[in-house]
């Protein structure tokens, strides 16, 4: 096979970030506004009670939190339902006839997910403001962070867009999964302030260090090394990444 | 020259359906073709395993002498195909939907000349600016054989392109098809209005529970046929005994009859009629059509 089919990718990837953009309400505006929401309640609950970092008031330490959990739900949502949606219409063959290898596919849905989790990320992050100054003492880490993790929910998208035949199989993953684990993950506490027995499990939940990094970006310091959040994300989404390319390119339910 | 569709001992399974049973066919350059069967032959399965839209089981498929899957992307660039299901993407123009269809086909703005032409030659002119949504059955299936041609393919394959379709449409698509033809395409057709594939192609086969059960030429398929009908006005209420298993339809004075070439003399016939039931009072006869072949081929009684 001769190289990529470049003007394809491009096109598919314009087509995708135009599908999101043509819905922006849906698809930008309206995560914002739930992530405001849990901001506005929380704060008026918490904000004098908890001090989770030393130095950090507790409206800054929720907003990366409420960040990275937006770009979860949002990297997922983006793939998942294009995918599932193609599929049940049918319309999913105008991307299986013509010359589109897997690569280009699998980098298509992955781009345009991670472009609108970073979006609503960077919206979220500027309403913040209107709250508490949020200064980022590292922001390339902050960003690669964002973008590692968006990039794995946006492949964990694909996936399940690719198993769900009906738009139930879609909403089972993102209320029985990516949901829970986003919640349970530190977005509003420390996870060293959980029961041990917690605490010493999120070691081992890839999400963790999808919230934890985003706050080492903003704060320099979190509850794990800095480098070892970035690593345990970047190892993630390539495990993931090779299981979708592998179902792309064998034609799991898309070429039965 | 190789063949425009090459299809050799392909075998697909739904569970434990077979879908295709080793089907064999070759379509050359040029040709005008048309895959006909009952409704659940395997016609659509053989379209989806030449498109990569289903894997097959076993056999081999090539498209210009691409094999459609170790060599898939030029195979894909050489085909054109307008699926049975009218499925379109509902967030996009008319205009747009093409220009990205293009795009997938690695067409950039060059292609956007031809884009025109086909809005122009499929009328879809006042609906370039229309979501696809907002368009009636008839529009959207305009739309999807206008994208099944943006890349401009040499072989294009039509899977019940005039299902649904009105009168008016239908003839406005067929003389589309014809003009592609003229311009050197390779059609390839599937539909149930037979009529139709026998006038317009050149070449057919005919699919049934998965097997190819006839390869031939339009004329040929028509004149093997051995069987002249025989429609006739008589006096009496009642058909000669003698005549009786030649009975194909009809009651009452007014029957259809049907005549093997070979067998039953068409005067003896006629002398019967008029001696034993009454005189003929109208007679029409008319040779086999697509139809009767068709039928006769595929009805479970011819199996037996
Ligand atoms: N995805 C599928 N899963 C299970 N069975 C299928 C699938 N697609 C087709 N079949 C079965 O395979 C057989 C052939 O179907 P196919 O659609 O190829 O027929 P066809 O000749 O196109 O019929 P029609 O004229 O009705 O379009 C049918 O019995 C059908 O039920
Ligand atoms: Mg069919």
């Amino acid at each position: 096979m001769s190289g990529l089919n470049w003007i394809g990718l491009r096109t598919l990837l314009a087509k995708e970030i135009g599908r999101f953009m043509k819905v922006a309400g849906q698809t930008i505006t309206s995560p914002v506004i739930t992530a405001v929401l849990y901001l506005v309640v929380f704060q008026q609950v918490l904000a004098d009670r908890v001090e989770v970092y030393p130095g950090v008031d507790y409206v800054a330490f929720l907003i990366p939190g409420l960040i990275m959990m937006s770009v979860i739900q949002n990297a997922f949502a983006n793939s998942a339902s294009s995918l599932t949606q193609s599929k049940i219409m049918g319309n999913v063959v105008f991307i299986l006839l013509p010359p589109l290898s897997a690569l280009e596919i699998f980098l298509a849905f992955t781009g345009a997910a991670i472009l609108r989790a970073l979006l609503v990320g960077l919206v979220l992050y500027l309403v913040g403001w209107l709250f508490t100054p949020l200064p980022i003492a590292a922001p390339l880490h902050a960003l690669t962070a964002a973008i590692l993790a968006a990039g794995c929910l946006a492949v964990m998208g694909i996936i399940a867009g690719i198993l769900a035949d009906k738009f139930e199989h879609m909403a089972a993953f993102q209320n029985y999964l990516i949901m829970p684990l986003s919640f349970l993950s530190g977005v509003f506490y420390s996870v060293q302030d959980l029961p041990p027995f917690w605490a010493q499990a999120s070691a081992f939940n890839p999400f963790f260090y999808m919230i934890d990094g985003l706050r080492h970006g903003f704060f320099g310091y979190s509850d794990a090394p800095g480098w070892l959040g970035l690593v345990v994300v970047a190892g993630f989404l390539a495990l993931l990444s090779a299981i979708a390319l592998t179902m792309l390119a064998r034609g799991v339910r898309l070429r039965p | 020259m190789p063949a425009a569709l090459h299809i050799d001992q392909v075998s697909k399974s739904f569970g434990s359906l077979k879908a295709l049973d080793g089907v064999s066919l070759e379509v050359a350059q040029g040709d005008f073709f048309a895959l006909l069967g009952p409704n659940g032959a395997g016609k659509s399965t053989l379209i989806g395993c030449i498109a990569g839209l289903l894997q097959k089981d076993a056999g081999h498929i090539a498209v210009l002498g691409h094999d459609t899957v170790r060599a898939y992307r030029q195979a894909r660039r050489h085909l054109g195909v307008v699926p049975q299901e009218l499925v379109y993407d509902p967030f996009f123009t008319v205009e747009k939907m093409l220009r990205i269809q293009a795009g997938y086909f690695g067409c950039g703005r060059d292609s956007w000349p031809w884009i025109d032409e086909l809005i122009e030659g499929l009328e879809l002119g006042d609906k370039r600016e229309s979501t696809l949504r907002a368009l009636s059955g008839g529009m959207k299936r305009r739309v999807l054989i206008a994208q099944a041609l943006v890349h401009r393919p040499p072989v294009v394959i039509l899977d019940e392109p005039t299902a649904g379709v009105d009168v008016e449409l239908r003839r406005g698509l067929w003389h589309f098809t014809r003009r592609l033809h003229d311009e050197g395409h390779t059609i390839v057709l599937t539909t149930h209005y037979l009529e139709e594939a026998e006038s317009l192609c050149r070449n057919i086969a005919i699919l049934d529970r998965g097997q190819v059960i006839a390869r031939e030429s339009t004329r040929d398929l028509l004149a093997r046929h051995p069987y002249r009908f025989l429609e006739v006005k008589t006096g009496s209420q009642t058909l000669p005994e003698t005549l009786q298993p030649l009975q194909v339809g009809g009651t009452q004075g007014q029957w259809e009859l049907r005549l093997d070439k070979t067998r039953d003399d068409m005067g003896a016939v006629l002398d019967t009629l008029n001696s034993q039931a009454g005189g003929i009072r109208d007679v029409r006869t008319r040779d086999a059509r697509l139809e009767d072949v068709f039928v006769e081929m595929t009805s479970r009684e011819a199996r037996r």
